[in-house]
């Protein structure tokens, strides 16, 4: 099963033309992903060829869909044009649009979340300034390496992204259904507890790991929200506790999250909601293991 | 630091600036560096000035930095007290003077990004000169709070709900709406990610003036903004963060003794945790610096984040964490040797022991790598911890 992502996934990409595109195509051609084509306006009717893999260019997100049925987009357009090929996905109604690129402004963001939400949220987007996910031996869409674990029975969702990996790489032995990297911006489509959710509702997840760092307050709701719905073990990690206060947004932002952000401060909350949080990634990964084998 | 330099906060005469070239209304105002120019100053805007201290951060009335000044001459005389004053560790370098105002209220406003909410907030009281965050803990109810929708912004309707939720009085409700779409121009034009006027007040004639303001830009933006580059405060960074990102590195100073290089801002963060932790068993050492060299860490990206390093005076030893993904560990471990040896020829001191650990992509052959060269600086530890806890102690000897 997993979650977002599985083998029947068909996946494009836009900007599978550009470097950065290519060989990210490439990796996830060689970890198991179906990529069904690539948009480029100005390349449409090419193909490129993976390795003896041809994949065919489409001029739009919409007429790769109808060609041929993708239902995953994988986004690594400089981010000048980031908004408007979220939007192009959002149109396009893809189910699920993984933005990777990253320097994306807020406005743009926040643009393209508020659109999304005009036209009924058909779209899930994970990202920006991401790794993308992977249901390891299924699929992968963006740019987490797929050779450090394997599938397994633990949910993984993080803001950061070689974080994902560190821990992907402790719990290699035992494996993950599926690995989220939600990414660590201002605004970001699926949150941690979406994440959570999608992982509880998932028959082949026992146990979830939910990596966090300071800013805003989305590990307090997920601590929430983990109380409330969550009935599997959830361990969790956050990152930060030594870092300076970052200049947030004066004393303004901290009176609209109704929390200071700190490490500190998560780690308590996500602990009173009975989540078993490490001080650091290794002692994490020894906490999931308990949990496991307890 | 999170995610590297993304925000950039202004001074107060900057955001006066922006607002005035976006029609927020303003008071006549100009910045200067010398006490000597306050004379010219005062003269243009009538002789009689308020001499403020330029400081990113709050509280400078109660500490001083703000004085009224009756005429020219006495301008220079304020101009000369609060130029060179610290107000909470920030040395005055810049007084704007400003012409004087006939204040009756004092009100509040800002828009900014609800992050919990991952959209836009209007924020608006009529209990304005105070610390905002004073009234929002004692009376709640005194700071109204709206949505503001990414797409549509503050039109005339949502200017008048902002009003009317905050309950300005009838006689100035036009004005406020008028200048909170006008603040709105401000902060969609500008990519910002704060616009903060405190206080907005009402002078004896009635109107509506934005007398002190706070403004925070997003640094991502900088694409279609290329003259907020000019509005960044190149003074007040540390010598070491300038040299740093002279080099394009993404590096905060702190204040310990273990220099700290890693790949991707979670694991640099958490390397920093982690050798805090280690440093509670070794004489208190902490972390000297947050240093994300990203994704591809060339030899060349490697030399230029080890020289900004060892060039810190604090630093004793060194921890280079990284776990590759796409970043390959060969490509790092010749980083390092190339590194050294290039600073070596350049005729750098390079005697500060390193601690290395490496996992993830190519990791086996990037051992490989650093065994085979067999530095005399160069150890490698296998465990993200068990690395953290020697370079520690290698700094606490």
């Amino acid at each position: 099963m997993a979650i977002f992502l599985t083998k029947e996934s068909k996946v494009i990409v836009q900007g599978m033309t550009g470097s950065e595109g290519q060989k990210h195509t490439r990796r996830m051609l060689a970890s198991g992903t179906n990529i069904v084509g690539g948009v480029n306006p100005r390349k449409a009717g090419t193909t490129v060829d993976f390795d003896g893999n041809e994949v065919p260019v489409f001029g739009s997100v919409k007429e790769a869909v109808e060609a041929t049925g993708a239902d995953v987009t994988v986004i690594f357009v400089p981010e000048k044009f980031t908004k408007s090929a979220v939007i192009e996905a959002i149109d396009a109604e893809i189910p699920l649009a993984v933005v990777i690129t990253e320097g994306i402004a807020v406005h743009d963001s926040a643009n393209f979340w508020a659109y999304a939400g005009q036209k009924g949220n058909k779209t899930r987007i994970i990202g920006p300034n991401c790794p993308g996910l992977i249901t390891p031996g299924q699929s992968n869409a963006g740019i987490i390496p797929a050779d450090i674990t394997k599938p397994g029975r633990i949910g993984l969702v993080s803001k950061s992204g070689t974080l994902t990996y560190q821990m992907m790489y402790e719990l290699r032995d035992i494996g993950f259904s599926s690995c989220v990297g939600i990414g660590g911006d201002p605004v970001i489509g699926t949150t941690h507890i979406d994440a959570l959710a999608a992982f509880e509702a998932d028959p082949d997840t026992d146990l979830i790991v939910m990596i966090g760092e300071i800013g805003g307050d989305a590990e307090e709701r997920a601590a929430d929200f983990i109380k409330a719905n969550v009935t599997k073990p959830v361990v969790g990690y956050v990152a930060g506790f030594t870092a300076p206060e970052g200049k947030t947004m004066g004393h303004a932002g901290a009176i609209v999250s109704g929390s200071s952000g700190t490490a500190q401060a998560k780690k308590e909350a996500l602990e009173a909601a009975g989540v078993k949080v490490g001080k650091t990634p290794t002692e994490t990964a020894g906490l999931a293991r308990a949990a496991l084998a307890g | 630091m999170e995610k590297g330099r993304t925000r950039v906060d202004l001074f107060e005469y900057q955001a006066r600036d922006l607002f005035a070239k976006h029609g927020v209304p303003v008071l006549a105002g100009e910045v200067i560096n010398t006490p000597e120019a306050a004379r010219e100053v005062a003269e243009r805007l009538g002789g009689r000035a308020v001499v403020k201290a330029q400081v990113k951060v709050g509280g400078r009335g109660k500490a001083g930095g703000v004085k009224l000044a009756s005429d020219p001459a006495d301008a220079v005389e304020k101009a000369n007290q609060i130029l060179g004053m610290d107000i909470k560790g920030h040395t005055v370098h810049k007084v704007m003077l400003a012409q004087t105002a006939d204040i009756k209220e004092e009100y509040y406003v800002s828009l900014l990004l609800d992050r919990t909410n991952r959209t836009f907030l209007a924020m608006a009281s009529v209990e304005g000169g105070v610390e905002i965050e004073v009234v929002a803990e004692q009376n709640p109810d005194a700071l109204a709070k709206i949505p503001v929708d990414a797409i549509e912004g503050v039109t005339p309707e949502k200017a008048a709900e902002i009003v009317a939720a905050a309950k300005f009085p009838a006689e100035i409700a036009d004005q406020v709406a008028d200048v909170l779409q006008q603040l709105w121009t401000v902060f969609i034009n500008e990519d910002a990610l704060l616009v903060e006027v405190n206080p907005l007040v009402k002078t004896g004639d009635g109107k509506i003036i934005a007398l002190d303001g706070k403004v925070t830009l997003d640094a991502n933006a900088e694409f279609r903004q290329p003259e907020h580059a000019a509005l960044e405060d190149k003074a007040a960074a540390n010598p070491l963060e300038a040299a740093a990102k002279a080099k394009g590195l993404n590096y905060v100073k702190l204040d310990g003794e273990v220099g700290i290089i890693g790949n991707g801002a979670g694991l640099v963060m958490s390397t920093l945790d982690v050798v805090a932790y280690a440093g509670e068993n070794h004489g208190n050492v902490k972390p000297a610096n947050f240093l994300d060299i990203g994704g591809g860490a060339s030899a060349e990206v490697m030399a230029n984040g080890l020289e900004i390093i060892l060039g810190d005076p604090d630093v004793k030893s060194v921890f280079v964490n990284v776990f590759g993904g796409i970043t390959a560990c060969d490509a790092v471990a010749n980083g390092i040797v190339q590194a050294l040896e290039l600073l070596k020829s350049k005729g750098e001191d390079v005697s500060k022991p390193l601690v290395v650990r490496l996992d993830g992509n190519n990791a086996e052959l990037g051992r490989k790598i650093l065994t085979d060269a067999n530095h005399p600086l160069v150890q490698q530890v296998d465990t993200m911890d068990g690395a953290a806890e020697r370079a520690a102690e290698l700094a606490a000897k």
